[in-house]
């Protein structure tokens, strides 16, 4: 079976070398035969690499450890759920899980695509085919997770040895999230290179038109649509079970998942200015050309363990291949846009400062920005042992300095951009369509001030959180309050019905509305405390509102691992309101202790409860409880923020009728500066 | 003023901002990882620099000391005697043999007073099967022990 999955590795590769050639060859000779048959390698590559997966699965339900991967990874004990998981868990597999869902990428763009755009599609074929190739190169020749393990005898012949039981998968990866968070993450690093393909496609083939353009934003969607589960995740997972009580501290890996992140929230906004008024074609291209180096630099940065990490488990030469495919992608991209930079002239110059125009190119400014910081951040210890030979790294304090007046600039650009209208905004709209939600923002951020908060950030976060919401809320009224007019229904199955008239417009505001959550979860942060204290059953440590008294200490045991076990009672103004059991785990077959954070979570705040370990003067067992607000809001807005995504993804429900003209003087009148709420009625977007 | 040259003018004070902001927070945290070695050879104003250097921990160097723990880390024959007094629980993996990564500051007698202790453990993949010697099978194109032997 090793054999089984290792050469059809090996053909999936000289599939995806055929594809790359052969459609080369077919574009230059302009041969369709040829074309359609590279295609159709293109398309083989996906069911090899499926069956590989399959073999390697195979062998991980089998517990079969005379394979080196498996018996790393697995043993007997270890639940199913995560035998199945275990596939991605190190090096070799996660690099075949990353061509496996390159794949299934490629194989759906080609097949969707597969008798639209025939200029397109065989340049597309051949740059997927190219990526292709370099990561089943990886999984071929450097990094094979179908390696046996072998011995030799005393007359050096080699057979299989086969070990009883396998090392056991790390214990911070049992935890139910870590099976979905680096599908979810990888789909969103490997999904980027659809839309470079596109990109990179049109730009080779001077293909005419805009239509690359919609298909480029589509699947760029999916890919940051599955990046925000992804880091969504990863975030609730260090706060689940790392048990240092946050969720994001800057640490490389986290860094390398949000630079995509970053950049693809870039281009998914100013994709809008080359729609809409022909503008910045060439910012476009690069967005697109730099997300996709980016996720290959995150996965670099998360393979290769060139900057430490907690998570970079991985050390190994794996970064010279990647470093060299990246040199690669940047130069056939810096070659490609100086032969066709003709190609991307600007239609449109800027008309006004205060216009829709105006608020993208602000927000492209500083997203770039903090992308620029993050990475620089991230590589400095690296850029720094070349430069000065001596390593240095920063810490939190720089990434948050940078980072957070960004973060409170875009908030305000959620709320002010989308009414903007384009070329230029009249006084008279601004204040029509502003005034309203700044009083309220003011007015919430005045009755903070009053009752005690003094925290800047956090208050000029709430403001602007209050005004973008109120913002959103009122463009859904104006457009609902007509369609109940007409329609005569009632407001809400209106709004419904203004939402799937323009998908895209609407699902992007639920978008910006779960960021408001997102912001207003992160601003909780600058209220956290935690207390520490040694603990025997009778002591009691007060946080904020609660009381926790120690009640007991006992052990619990299975197969897999055993448990120290704090069993704690909280109590609210004298009541008992919960019980909390933080654990202590030690893994059996990893030999790995682990701590199990009890949290208890509600709206307001999380009562985050970690048992630390004996303290060794004592041997007192240390509880650690932290009290954090707002951290659902968090979670809760990188669901909206996800069901937002795929509304916008959705196509149009067309309006079944012709509109009457509206009379509504509140949003028509000011010509082009009521545009932004008032044509949102009748289907004025044609896209896709 | 044209809207090209307000938009310009916006972006530079945007910049020149952040670099501001970056610039002071890169001072307040920069940190500077040195090994073992290296300490004896550094200037003395790099010596109140904030560091981080890593080794192994010695063993039977682990000692606990109220409000605090001893131990000594040692690279390649060099040793530095360390003293941890942070507040969390130093981690599981900190034990005798375990590569372990400190950072804070040295103190005046050459010793390192960490406040953050990072362990990684030195011996997680120790399995292997008996008398495997590692080579690759016939059709196989890697190395196939040398995975499992890790150490």
């Amino acid at each position: 079976m090793d054999i089984f999955g290792s050469f059809a590795l090996l053909l999936a590769l000289l599939a995806a070398v055929y594809a790359f050639i052969g459609g080369i060859a077919g574009i230059v000779t302009r041969r369709a035969s040829l074309t359609k048959s590279a295609r159709n390698a293109g398309m083989a590559v996906f069911g090899l690499v499926t069956l590989a997966v399959a073999s390697l699965e195979y062998f991980f339900f089998t517990d079969n450890f005379s394979m080196a991967y498996v018996a790393e990874h697995s043993n007997h004990a270890l639940p199913l759920f995560y035998k199945f998981a275990a596939l991605w868990s190190g090096q070799e597999g996660s690099l075949l899980f990353w061509s496996w869902l390159l794949s299934i990428y490629a194989f759906s763009a080609l097949f969707l695509n597969r008798k639209k755009s025939p200029e397109l599609m065989p340049f597309v074929g051949v740059i997927l085919a190219g990526v292709q190739t370099f990561f089943l190169i990886l999984n071929n020749f450097v990094a094979t997770p179908f390696a046996v393990l072998a011995s030799a005898n005393s007359s050096g012949v080699f057979h299989l040895a086969r070990l009883s039981e396998g090392n056991g998968l790390n214990p911070l990866l049992q935890y139910p999230e870590m099976v979905i968070h680096p599908p979810m993450l990888y789909l969103g690093y490997t999904g980027f290179t659809i839309p470079f393909a596109f990109g990179l496609a049109a730009l080779l083939g001077r293909y005419p038109g805009e239509k690359w353009i919609h298909i480029t934003r589509r699947w760029t969607m999916v890919a940051w649509c599955f990046q925000s589960i992804g880091i969504m995740l990863g975030a609730h997972w260090a706060y689940a079970v790392l048990g240092w009580g946050g969720y994001w501290s800057w640490d490389p890996v986290e860094n390398a998942s949000l630079l995509p992140w970053i950049t693809g929230t870039a281009f998914l906004h100013s994709v809008m200015m080359q729609e809409k008024r022909g503008m910045m074609k060439v910012w476009n291209i690069w967005l697109v050309f730099v997300t996709f180096m980016l996720s290959i630099l995150g996965t670099l940065l998360t393979r290769s363990g060139v900057i430490s990490s907690v998570h970079a488990f991985a050390q190994s030469g794996i970064g010279t291949w990647f470093v060299s495919f990246l040199g690669i992608i940047l130069a056939v991209c810096f070659w490609a846009w100086w032969q066709n930079r003709d190609y991307l002239r600007s239609d449109n110059q800027l008309d006004s400062l205060v216009s829709r125009e105006s608020s993208f190119l602000f927000n492209n400014l500083v997203l770039l920005a903090a992308c620029f910081a993050v990475l620089w951040g991230t590589l400095f210890p690296v850029l720094s042992e070349w430069f000065t030979r001596s390593k240095i790294s920063v810490g939190p304090p720089f990434f948050n300095k940078v980072n957070v007046p960004i973060a409170l600039f875009l908030l305000l650009l959620t709320g002010v951009g989308p009414l903007l209208a384009w070329r230029k905004t009249s006084f008279d709209a601004l204040r029509r369509n502003f005034a309203w939600p700044l009083a309220g923002g003011v007015i919430s951020g005045a009755i903070a001030f009053a009752s005690g908060f003094r925290e800047v950030y956090a208050l000029i976060c709430l403001i602007l959180s209050v005004f973008v919401a109120l913002t959103i809320f009122a463009e859904f009224f104006r457009g609902a309050r007509v369609i109940a007019a007409r329609d005569h229904t009632n407001i809400l199955s209106a709004v419904g019905d203004l939402t799937m008239r323009n998908t895209r417009r609407y699902g992007g505001y639920v978008v910006h509305f779960g960021m408001v959550l997102v912001f207003i979860g992160i601003a909780g942060s600058a209220f956290n405390k935690d207390v520490q204290m040694d603990m025997a059953p009778g002591q009691s440590l007060a946080i904020g509102p609660y009381t926790i008294l120690c009640q007991n200490f006992d052990q619990v045991a299975n197969d897999n691992y055993q448990s120290e076990r704090a069993t704690l009672e909280v109590f609210r103004n004298g009541h008992s309101e919960m019980m909390l059991y933080p654990q202590r785990r030690f893994y059996l077959s990893s030999q790995v202790t682990e701590t199990m954070v009890a949290v208890q979570s509600s709206a307001l705040r999380d009562l985050y409860v970690v048992y630390a370990g004996r303290n060794p003067d004592t041997q007192k067992p240390v509880i650690h409880a932290y009290l954090n607000p707002l951290v659902k809001w968090i979670w809760f807005g990188g669901i909206v923020v996800v069901l937002g995504t795929i509304l916008a993804m959705l196509p149009n429900r067309r309006a079944a009728l012709v509109l009457k003209p509206v009379r509504d003087p509140a949003w028509v009148g000011g010509g082009a500066a009521a545009a932004p709420s008032g044509v949102a009625i009748p289907r004025v977007e044609s896209h896709d | 003023m044209k809207a090209r040259t307000k938009f310009l003018v916006g972006s530079g004070i945007i910049v020149a901002t952040l670099c501001l902001l970056a610039y002071v927070g890169f001072t307040q945290s920069k940190t500077y990882y040195h090994t073992i070695s290296e300490l004896p050879t550094l200037q003395a104003a790099a010596l109140h620099q904030r560091m981080r250097v890593s080794g192994n921990v010695r063993a039977g160097s682990i000692s606990h000391r109220d409000g605090g723990v001893d131990f000594v880390l040692e690279e390649q024959n060099k040793t530095l005697p360390v003293r941890y007094v942070g507040r969390d629980p130093l981690p599981d993996t900190f034990k005798d043999g375990a590569q372990a990564l400190v950072e804070g500051n040295l103190t005046g007698d050459g010793s390192f007073q960490a406040e953050q202790v990072q362990a990684k453990c030195a011996s997680k993949y120790q399995a292997s099967p008996t008398g495997a010697a590692g080579a690759a099978q016939p059709g196989q194109t890697m190395n196939a022990a040398g995975t499992a032997n890790k150490s």
